[in-house]
């Protein structure tokens, strides 16, 4: 089947089996391996991708073409114009990461749960992340970062917008 | 602790940022997953319902009928190779590779399916047709010992027993135990579990006919001693195998032995000249890959009636499933389990083990914890709260009473290790003051006389790290030594390698922060590289929390082998003979003149430009460090629970973990590791465990029913320290990835035992789920 989806902001058409699951799509059509597969049965959230920019799902379970004209945004699109995004310097500066293999997924969650929710509470994130598994870092460190990226995002759209310059 | 600061150079000790983690935060990891080979194959494994069963006949017919399938090996087809059997890790045992004549454990491999997509090898996998003929299995290993059903028919000795294991003095023990006072004797069980890192186990076996090469992209904790291993199997010389460890997506244990996809995908790549990937599932990983624990121990102490003790007795037996793979250094089949004594003083004890065989998944790996040191401290510390109870001594008391003092360091234990530095008394009392144990027990004297269920549990435990001094410590017959590459480049920058593997430890890092301060370089300009076996020096790779005490040793002792030579050109560059040349404050001076400084990057630039006279330009070294001891990192655990006696669900109010593990290389990389740990053993203590039914059907086989805890279970963690440096390690560090999974399934279960202790109930096995805990309350009630 030829589905048509944009994935970090590019269109994309391609042919897919219908059994192919949307997680192998993005890893294996499109090379976006930032992606990650972990568990074959959607617990463990490291395949969480954000659909048309407000909704986190597990991509290991959606078809690809359930995708068809949607837009999709993995890690590899978050950081944008060479500045990380707020999440990726706060999951850095918190230590929210080791082995790396949850990181994609969490950013991804944590980035449609600020955008539903822009000053969510510790219990609120710890809610918002408990479908996404890490074995690492006990969470504790993952829970601040997204408190400092909810702050930095906040602190950024309560500034003033700078003056065009006059050229 | 977790405040981070800007890098400044000359860093052990600072919380420096990971240098790591631009790529993980990016999506540009690099795991085994992620790599893609032109004309890439793929293999799919096809696994045995039954956990035992003899295989009448194997039809392929089916599988090969599906486009895209190339072919289906078998026990049969790897024997031609001599590929159907391998040697086990410690080299003791051997295990089949694809079931050959019989399957011994439910999802044992029995074939593979080589095709040219991911999806046509698991539809042909769907369709290899196996005919079993289904035998008894033996499940529990106390069935086994009678030797009723025979699970190794292949093995000259006609018996399930592997070996028996013992350290110590029997008989002064048993007399010690006879005459104390006080005898407590306890069947703890430390329940079968599994590492289940998030990234499953995968490979790409790439064969070029052209070159003779073989390269291995795999999941390897430890990649030299699995090129060696792979060329004594298959006879390729070791020059031709190269072994790349990528981006490892959490080990735990779990990516240190060799598994059949492994082998089948080499194979099949030698074979038909083309490379092959194989990325196990979750299933797969949970029912085939190596499992760790399953320790039934009675545990006897003896003690005065005072609570002083006087002997110690633990008698194991060790369910090792179908094959001997446990991951235990050759010496020592039983890993480290006579650290079992603890930080307390015994005047006498003994150890035995048996080990036997069942029809289940292979394993007994050290999921994150240095060799059975986990089963051991469970023991000591769960025997030493039933002990506090029936001596009526508060469990914070008893422990103060008996542990080892600071003044008997370097402590030799009964049971054969010198223990080398550490402050236990003053380790506990700070974790009693900070949590303010005095206000706990007294908050829950009042929750008693309102029958309210509230706990506290302690754990004290010491691990014995750092495997290992070659003297005593090899696999294989490969010592167990680390190693160290520092080339420094003329403009003051390093690349930096080393035998272990990062699998989130944070190598890169804290390998360049140790080699800076050594040299007075940034960290941020030292680049560190492992995993590559073509270009990193020998090493025993990343478990068991073995690489700060081995590695990290190696890297200050090549670091100091650089300064050495830097030594001879400061002389040069300062015109003072060498002799008057020192090292301090991170660069060189001449003695009694500190203003006149050459720094580590101007020598570095003269090695290349302006060399001494008569001297070997560069500036490079390599130091194969071979430790003189293990190191023993220890820690005070406090837990404080809350039971609910109608539902038997605890909660984990507070959890303060003291960890001393010697110097401290990234403060923040510690406590993250303290969280992950800690993460584990609440995940073992409360919800973890591989459960075989009484037919052989492994009942964990996926996330639903194996369970890792998420944010929201996980307890907030309280993190502090102490200090005591390794004597013997060249920056005093210990190590400390595992103490928290050591020390803290005890102190949960402390806690809850303490919290039900009012009910006369004195021990759950773990995993304390809401059904074991209410069902103990109610059968406590009648």
């Amino acid at each position: 089947m030829t589905i048509t989806v944009t994935v970090n902001g590019t269109k994309y058409v391609r042919d897919v089996e219908p059994r192919t699951l949307l997680a192998y799509f993005l890893r294996e059509s499109l090379g976006l391996t930032g992606t990650h597969i972990g568990c074959d049965s959607s617990h463990c959230g490291v395949c969480v991708v954000v659909l048309d920019g407000e909704r986190a799902v597990k991509s290991c379970n959606m078809f690809a073409v359930q995708a068809d004209g949607h837009e999709i945004l993995t890690v590899e699109g978050l950081a944008a114009g060479g500045k990380l995004h707020p999440l990726q310097q706060a999951f850095w500066d918190q230590h929210g990461l080791q082995c790396g293999y949850c990181t994609p997924g969490m950013l991804m969650t944590s980035y449609a749960l600020l955008g539903k929710n822009s000053h969510p509470s510790e219990a609120e994130i710890r809610d918002g992340l408990s479908g996404n598994l890490c074995r690492c870092t006990g969470y504790q460190n993952i829970v601040k970062a997204v408190e400092q990226a909810a702050a930095t995002i906040g602190a950024e759209a309560a500034a003033p917008v700078p003056e065009p310059v006059a050229s | 602790m977790s405040t981070t600061i800007d890098p400044e150079p000359y860093s052990v000790g600072v919380s420096m940022k990971r240098k790591e983690d631009q790529r993980f935060i990016q999506g540009h990891g690099n795991y085994v997953d992620d790599h893609s080979i032109p004309g890439m194959l793929h293999l799919a494994l096809v696994h045995s319902p039954y956990p035992h069963a003899r295989i009448v006949k194997i039809d392929k017919t089916a599988a090969l009928a599906v486009p895209g399938v190339l072919a289906v090996l078998t026990g049969e087809d790897l024997a031609a190779h001599n590929l159907a059997w391998i040697p086990t890790f410690h080299g003791y045992d051997k295990q089949m590779v694809l079931c050959v004549g019989k399957a011994l454990y439910q999802f044992q491999e029995v074939a593979g399916v080589i095709a040219t997509s991911r999806d046509a090898a698991h539809d042909g996998a769907e369709l290899v047709d196996v005919t079993y003929e289904p035998l008894d299995p033996v499940i529990d290993p106390f069935v086994s010992l009678t030797d009723k059903t025979l699970v190794r028919e292949d093995r000259e000795a006609k018996t399930n027993h592997i070996y028996h294991w013992e350290v110590g003095k029997r008989a002064e023990t048993d007399a010690a135990l006879a005459a104390a006072d006080v005898h407590i004797n306890e069947r703890i069980v430390f329940q079968r579990c599994h590492p289940a890192p998030l990234e499953p186990c995968g490979i790409i076996a790439d064969m070029d006919p052209a070159t003779g090469r073989l390269t291995l992209i795999m999941t390897s904790q430890a990649p030299h001693a699995h090129r060696t291993v792979v060329s004594l199997v298959t006879g390729i010389p070791e020059d031709k195998i190269r072994v790349i460890s990528p981006d490892i997506g959490g080990g735990f244990g779990n990516k240190v032995p060799v598994y059949a996809g492994y082998v089948v995908a080499a194979a099949a790549s030698v074979v038909i000249g083309k490379p092959v990937k194989w990325v196990e599932t979750r299933t797969e990983n949970l029912t085939c890959t190596g499992f760790a624990r399953d320790y039934h121990m009675d545990v006897e102490i003896g003690a005065t009636k005072d609570g002083k003790v006087t002997a110690l007795k633990v008698k194991t037996v060790a369910d090792h499933g179908a094959f001997d793979a446990a991951a235990d250094p050759t010496k020592y089949p039983a890993g480290l389990f006579g650290i079992v004594t603890g930080s307390y003083d015994f005047p006498t004890a003994f150890t035995e083990l048996d080990a036997y065989f069942t029809n289940k998944a292979p394993g007994g790996i050290a999921y994150r914890c240095s060799f059975r040191v986990t089963e051991a401290s469970y023991a000591i510390e769960r025997a030493m709260d039933i002990l506090a109870r029936r001596v009526n001594l508060d469990p914070s008391e008893l422990r103060l009473k008996n542990f080892v003092r600071k003044d008997q360091f370097p402590y030799p234990s009964q049971l054969g290790f010198v223990y080398d530095s550490g402050d236990y008394h003053m380790t506990l009392k700070k974790a009693l003051d900070k949590i303010g144990y005095a206000d706990l027990r007294k908050e829950q004297a009042e929750k008693r006389a309102r029958g309210e269920l509230m706990g506290i549990g302690i754990s004290t435990f010491t691990e014995a790290v750092g495997a290992g001094p070659s003297k005593h410590f090899d696999i294989m017959g490969i010592k167990m030594f680390d190693s160290a590459e520092i080339r420094v480049h003329p403009t003051g920058s390093a690349i930096l390698r080393a035998g272990t593997k990062s699998q989130g430890q944070g190598h890169e890092t804290t390998w360049a922060q140790i080699a800076a301060e050594e040299l007075g370089l940034d960290p941020q300009n030292i680049l560190v590289e492992e995993g590559d076996t073509d270009t990193a020096p020998y090493g025993l790779g990343t478990y068991a929390s073995r690489s700060t005490p081995v590695a990290g040793a190696a890297i200050a002792m090549a670091a100091r082998r650089v300064r050495e030579k830097g030594r001879n050109i400061a002389a040069h560059l300062l015109e003072a003979p060498l002799a008057d040349v020192e090292w301090s404050d991170h660069a060189f001076n001449v003695v009694g003149v500190p203003d006149k400084k050459i720094t580590m990057q101007q020598v570095a630039f003269a090695a290349y430009t302006n060399p001494a006279p008569d001297s070997e330009p560069g500036l490079e070294a390599t130091f194969y460090y071979d430790p003189p001891s293990l190191t023993f990192p220890y820690g005070a655990y406090l837990a404080v629970v809350e039971v609910d006696k109608d539902t038997g669900a605890v909660k984990v109010r507070r959890f303060l973990a003291i960890d001393d593990c010697g110097t401290v290389i990234n403060p923040m990389i510690v406590e993250g590791q303290i969280h992950g740990g800690l993460t584990e053993g609440f995940a073992i203590a409360f919800m973890q465990e591989i459960v075989y039914d009484a037919s052989g059907n492994n009942l964990n086989t996926n996330f639903t029913d194996y369970l890792v805890p998420t944010s929201l279970e996980t307890p907030h963690w309280e993190t502090d320290s102490t200090c005591t440096p390794s004597p013997h390690h060249p920056i005093g560090a210990k190590g400390v990835g595992e103490s928290p999974n050591v020390g803290s399934p005890a102190a949960f279960v402390n806690a809850v035992m303490d919290a039900l202790s009012p009910l006369g109930i004195e021990h759950i096995d773990m995993p304390l789920t809401r059904e074991k805990v209410w069902t103990a309350i109610q059968a406590a009630k009648k």
